[in-house]
């Protein structure tokens, strides 16, 4: 199969801001991620030809699909691109098969048949073929809504936050499902989401989207380990995040948390904030290393929440000096390291190991 | 006994209420698409013929169908007139069931779930597949509705078929107008019968269609696609 690739450049006016969008996506599932409302379902729409963006193209593997200069919209149901909805968009009345058949509904009988049974395997659904979507559970449906986009053998595949509508406990599950089609599929794939976890395991590439801008666009742990901006760096999951300043002798000022850090990687020239996600945050127990290591703290606890196997501990610095503006920092430790040191006394000691701290320049 | 009032009453709504089917479900499928003034007038227009007295809509109608109107002139080329003839009873019966028809059908159609539709289009539906094969039957239990509407409101139109139908025996006489002249000529039994008629047809088909869309999609083995 020659290679594919999905480019986009695409501009839109939505209700309070531009949707501006640029890239270029081959095999590698491309994971969108944003916040509600940044214009991650209106990128897919646009490319999937429900909408028309105002200015920019769209070109499929050497098709153009949508040219605003040279007035190309190939309409959506010339695209074909398998577009799966965030509701499945199942029709009602009709059976498992017939929503499955509805794309090569004009096949012969035979080949029809043999397609559809060839999508209820591949997508498990033996015996489910004569059900109606609303006998279905939220898996099967899913399932479904992604064989009925598959049986038009789409040159690309959009996913609108596939896994919002299921529960929890189905959620791991249908996520292996998405990962086996996205390993046999090999064209390019698009997945929209808000869910940090799911757009790192599904994706191995990631866009960030904000506000309709693209603020971070690559290989996920790139993205993950050295996010550009406070910005990436939150949506990705980053709890601590400071302002900081650069010091003469090559450290850095931790504004907001009250520190001096010395940090691993090769130092931006001016840095406007440092960060360290919460779970590599280091507690340092009683016989390790002592203040005054490098970027050792003493700290005390200022507050705490728990999950079933988590808890997160709200940490004060005791170097801080201006203590009405600091924010504590996040640490985020399983609980059965919690129980060893929960009862030492204060002030305990935290290390931000160099190599884990990042700089962003916005 | 004459029964002819019966007759015509029957195959006068029965036209008229598949004319406003087609009519009025495309014209509800042509405005949803659509938004603006020109649209929004287009409905005011559409709608006039449930707002305005019948006597009103009967005159505009013998204005335009009459001997100098516009499409009276027209259809006189080819031999036929309109005016006090049964085709006035099927034209004024579905002017006047059509508001309903559109109204309803358009209700219907706009609440179906966008993304059915949507999801049908990007499965390389062409625009008439949608339409046909999604959002119609999305939308069969309200055009069932209108349909109903407009066949009760066809087999009751009395004021805009007078005036431009007339009362002619064997001809344009439907029931509603045989009732208002038996009452007339002081004939009570005959009025009471004919009352009597309307209000069974009405209970049949009325129940009948009931019955019939309770019993599944009659879309699914009626329209053919598998």
């Amino acid at each position: 199969m020659p290679p594919t690739a999905l480019d986009v450049q695409i501009e839109k006016q939505l209700a309070d801001f531009t949707l501006e969008v640029a890239f270029r996506t081959s095999e590698r599932p491309l994971s969108v991620l944003g916040a509600s409302g940044a214009g991650k379902t209106m990128l897919l729409r646009c490319i999937a030809g429900i909408e028309n963006p105002i200015r920019g193209r769209v070109v499929l593997n050497d098709r153009t699909l949508f040219d605003a200069e040279k007035r190309i919209a190939v309409p959506a149901r010339d695209r074909q691109i398998g577009m799966l909805f965030q509701n499945y968009a199942l029709f009602p009345r009709r059976t498992v098969a017939e929503n499955l058949a509805f794309g090569f509904a004009d096949d012969d009988r035979v080949r029809r048949d043999r397609k559809v049974s060839s999508l209820v395997e591949r997508m498990q659904l033996g015996g489910l073929e004569s059900r109606y979507p609303r006998e279905l559970s939220g898996g099967e449906q899913q399932r479904v809504a992604l064989g009925r986009a598959l049986g038009i053998e789409p040159q690309a595949l959009l996913l609108d936050e596939p896994l919002a509508a299921l529960d929890t406990h189905l959620r791991s599950q249908v996520e292996m499902q998405l990962q086996n089609t996205f390993a046999t599929y090999r064209r390019p794939v698009l997945l929209v989401t808000h869910n940090i976890e799911e757009a790192y395991r599904l994706g191995e590439d990631l866009l960030v989207l904000v506000r309709g801008k693209v603020a971070a666009f690559g290989p996920k742990d790139e993205i993950f380990q050295r996010p550009p901006s406070a910005e990436v760096a939150r949506l990705t999951g980053c709890k601590n995040i400071s302002r900081a300043r650069m010091n003469a002798d090559g450290s850095v000022g931790a504004l907001d948390w009250g520190c001096r850090l010395r940090v691993g990687h090769s130092i931006a020239k001016a840095p406007k904030y440092v960060g360290i996600r919460a779970h590599h945050i280091d507690f340092i127990e009683a016989g390790g290393a002592q203040a005054g290591t490098e970027n050792v703290f003493p700290c005390h606890l200022s507050q705490s929440s728990e999950t079933p196997f988590r808890i997160t501990l709200f940490l004060a610095l005791d170097s801080r000096t201006d203590t009405a503006n600091e924010t504590p920092l996040q640490a985020e430790v399983p609980k059965e390291k919690w129980q060893r040191f929960r009862d030492s006394p204060f002030p305990w000691h935290v290390r931000l190991a160099p190599e884990s701290l990042f700089l962003m320049n916005e | 006994m004459d029964w002819s009032p019966l007759w015509i009453s029957l195959a006068t709504s029965i036209t008229a209420t598949v004319l406003t089917f087609v009519l009025g479900l495309s014209a509800a499928a042509w405005r949803e698409s659509r938004a603006g003034f020109a649209a929004a007038l287009i409905d005011g227009i559409f709608l006039l013929p449930l707002v305005l007295p019948p006597t009103v809509v009967g005159f505009f109608l013998l204005l335009l169908f009459g001997r100098n109107g516009p499409l009276g002139k027209l259809l006189m080329q080819f031999g036929a007139t309109i005016v006090f003839s049964w085709p006035a009873t099927v034209i004024t019966a579905t002017v006047v069931a059509f508001p309903l028809m559109y109204l309803t059908a358009r209700a219907a159609l706009e609440q179906i779930d966008p993304h059915l539709l949507q999801a049908a289009r990007t499965l390389g539906a062409s625009e008439w597949r949608v339409f046909r094969e999604i959002a119609l039957p999305q939308a069969w239990p309200g055009i069932l509705a209108g349909t109903i509407l407009s066949f009760a409101r066809a087999l009751g139109e009395f004021g805009a078929t007078l005036m431009v139908a007339g009362n002619i025996p064997g001809k344009t006489e439907t029931i509603p107008i045989a009732i208002y002249f038996a009452v007339e000529a002081d004939e009570i039994h005959r009025a009471l019968l004919w009352c009597g008629v309307d209000v069974a047809i009405s209970l049949v088909l009325l129940s009948g269609l009931y019955l019939w869309t309770r019993q599944g999609h009659p879309l699914r083995s009626g329209w053919g696609y598998d």
